[in-house]
């Protein structure tokens, strides 16, 4: 079979009809996390949250495998934190050696080494870059991109617009925490000052109350009033409770970014540069709803294997992962250039996108910041900052 | 009454006795095509294309001009003399890209949104036929003795090369990421697939379905992201053969026989197709983010003007 394959690829003509189907089986593992709803019911997660990405990327890639001769099937489980140990061990058990979970950090790093070395499991959710640093694992790739990523791709764009003077106002939980440690570290990366900092207390309560408003309206502008002179608010919300509440609320008439104005994201539905109109169209055909994130994310998982197994004619995962690592690898992902993984980390590089509202207002990394080696490593941990120490280069 | 003028104005050109050609540009934001004269390069109409309109083409005999707007999901036929609408051809939907048989029908036209090729009859203009491709067909190429059509499908990242008397896939050839276009060279032996994301020409053999050669380009100053091969076009002889580069604002000119890149040519922002005049004396450019075209002289290879058209042109054909 292995000899076959080899065959195959070094003579590049393809069977039209191959005879034996060779099956990729993938699982995408939710890990459903009962939590307060978001600020606005348009956040509302959609029960088909990142199913609907991986139906997508199973579609894609069982279009070319026709020509390939090979099968494409994804499982769809959905777990809570407490069961998601056993679902992975028996997504293990019934012989599958791919598995994409969205999870959060704690959980992602436990499902990683639950699945063991013969597994390999890519995160299309938690941003944290201890998953991708201390807490990297040779078996973790990471199709969601990392905080650093996100608050770098902000960073570049607010400098390009010289709003370089920011207040960041922050959340109490621990990734509001984390997401504003990385907008100081952005700051510091590009040059940025943060001429304020605020805390802004969740003191628990309901997401919305009937005429709530009324209270945000005077709440607000006192919590942000007499702030040192800036550019632009920075709010650091990743739990959600604020962020939403602070534009055109503000004391000072200013911009807001980061969870809130405009977000730089992986995926926006109304992205419509590189061919991405066409993701939305055979998304929203699928899916009957805008794709979000998640959606995007696991697709990124999807297709990232099958354009492996595509090149490499295997379904074995050891294979798969050197492909994707290896200096071959592109992905075609409607960013305008090829997405490839880091190999320090296991990240994926990608471009980030900034959203504001209903348009995509621009793409990072800005062109005026070059690198050496890729302009994507200008957004997040570069290969000399890594605190990961796997050695992938074989 | 300006309109009016140059209305009159092309009328007089016409009649003068070196009959001058036209060239049109489909504006994909503009929604419209521009038509220039080929011999003053002057904007003599604009008239509306439908919406979005990208991939044009005219038929073998330059009469009628064939425009797929993609967001009516329709081609749409227009005299290339008097610039009236003709019944539309059915096209499946969002068509982006298509090619005529040499013979002037049928029109084989890429649905990017139905991972299809449809295969239409100009005259009944009816659907003779579906084929399924790989993911967003986009590239359209036709071997010249017509017996062979390839398409492009920009995620599945190949050429499926479709028999055009059963319509049924013969081979696959996988190229880069994200393949825009095919070209067939005139004596039929190769065929030029751009990668627009790999960054680089595949030159295919259609005999072997085998990859000769894969060109890739490099211009220093420029972003090696930047450089995203989209038109192709090559010299009836073979000689030469021509490559916009999308954000990297130029046309290479690779060489027929060694495949290398000899030049690059500075041209308007962001480059994607390209064509020829019937004479083959000028190559015409449409740059979508400077709103222009460029033209270049094909003898020297020099960029020798640059002119304004719609909004956001996207294809080019030039009639005689």
């Amino acid at each position: 079979m292995r000899f076959f394959a080899a065959a195959l690829v070094v003579a590049t003509v393809l069977p039209c009809a191959a005879a034996a189907q060779t099956e990729i089986r993938m699982a995408v593992l939710r890990v459903d996390v009962q939590g307060r709803p978001p600020v606005s019911r348009l956040d509302l997660p959609p029960e088909d949250l990142g199913f609907a990405g991986a139906r997508l990327g199973t579609n894609d890639n069982a279009t070319t495998g026709q020509f390939m001769g090979q099968s494409f099937v994804t499982d769809e489980v959905v777990a809570t934190p407490e069961t998601a140990l056993g679902k992975m061990q028996e997504i293990v058990a019934s012989g599958t050696r791919l598995v994409v979970t969205l999870a959060d950090a704690e959980t992602t790093g436990a499902l990683a080494e639950a699945a063991g070395d013969e597994v390999l499991v890519f995160n299309a959710r938690a941003r944290d870059d201890v998953l991708r640093g201390e807490g990297c694992r040779a078996n973790l790739l990471h199709t969601a991109p990392s905080r650093a990523m996100v608050t770098d791709a902000l960073a570049q764009f607010l400098m390009w617009k010289r709003w370089d003077d920011w207040f960041l106002i922050e959340g109490s939980h621990p990734g509001d925490q984390a997401l504003a440690a990385s907008y100081r570290r952005s700051a510091a990366k590009f040059g940025a000052r943060i001429v304020e900092e605020r805390i802004f207390e969740d003191t628990g309560g309901a997401r919305a109350t009937d005429s709530g408003l009324v209270q945000i309206q005077a709440q607000i502008p006192t919590f942000t009033q007499r702030a040192a002179d800036h550019d632009v608010v920075v709010a650091a919300d990743e739990t959600g409770i604020f962020a939403a509440y602070l534009p055109y609320h503000t004391w000072e008439p200013r911009p807001v970014a980061g969870s809130a104005g405009l977000v730089p994201v992986s995926w926006h539905p109304a992205m419509e540069m590189w061919g991405g109109t066409q993701f939305q169209s055979r998304f929203e055909k699928l899916a009957k709803r805008p794709a979000r994130e998640e959606d995007y994310q696991v697709w990124l998982a999807l297709r990232a294997v099958g354009e492996a197994a595509t090149r490499t004619q295997s379904a074995e995962m050891p294979v798969l992962r050197d492909y994707m690592l290896g200096r071959e690898f592109q992905l075609g992902a409607f960013k305008g250039q090829p997405l490839t993984w880091r190999d320090w980390d296991g990240q994926l590089r990608q471009p980030i996108l900034l959203g504001s509202g209903p348009i995509v207002a621009s793409v990072s990394p800005q062109s005026e910041y070059l690198h050496q080696v890729s302009q994507l490593d200008t957004l997040g941990i570069d290969r000399p900052e890594t605190a990961c120490r796997i050695d992938r280069q074989k | 009454m300006m309109m009016r003028l140059t209305g009159l104005m092309a009328c007089l050109c016409t009649a003068s006795p070196a009959l001058a050609g036209k060239i049109f540009v489909s504006n994909e934001k503009g929604n419209d095509i521009t038509v220039l004269d080929s011999e003053s390069l002057e904007v003599i109409a604009t008239f509306p294309g439908g919406q979005r309109p990208r991939g044009i083409t005219a038929s073998p005999d330059g009469k009628w001009l064939y425009v797929c707007a993609s967001d009516d999901n329709l081609v749409r036929v227009f005299s290339t003399d008097t610039y009236e609408e003709q019944p539309t051809l059915p096209s499946g939907p969002d068509p982006e890209l298509f090619v005529l048989h040499p013979s002037g029908n049928p029109l084989y036209i890429a649905n990017e949104d139905d991972n299809i090729v449809t295969v239409v009859d100009v005259e009944t203009r009816t659907v003779l036929a579906e084929v399924p491709v790989g993911v967003e067909p986009e590239g359209m190429g036709v071997s010249p003795d017509g017996k062979i059509v390839v398409n492009t499908s920009e995620t599945t990242n190949m050429a499926h090369f479709i028999d055009t008397t059963t319509f049924e896939i013969t081979t696959n050839v996988l190229v880069d990421q994200r393949p825009r276009f095919a070209q067939f060279t005139d004596d039929g032996r190769h065929l030029l697939v751009s990668s627009e994301i790999g960054g680089t020409v595949s030159v295919i053999d259609p005999a072997a379905g085998q990859i000769e050669k894969k060109i890739t380009f490099e211009v220093p100053g420029v972003l090696p992201e930047a450089l995203q091969p989209v038109g192709v076009r090559v010299r009836k002889d073979g000689s030469k053969a021509y490559v916009a580069l999308g954000p990297a604002n130029r046309v290479a000119v690779v060489n027929g026989e060694t495949w290398e890149v000899e030049d690059y040519l500075l041209v308007g922002q962001r480059v994607w197709q390209l064509a020829f005049s019937p004479d083959e004396k000028y190559l015409y450019t449409t740059n979508g983010n400077s709103n222009d075209i460029s033209v270049i002289d094909v003898a020297t290879d020099e960029v020798i003007r640059s002119v304004q058209v719609g909004e956001q042109p996207w294809g080019v054909v030039a009639v005689p």
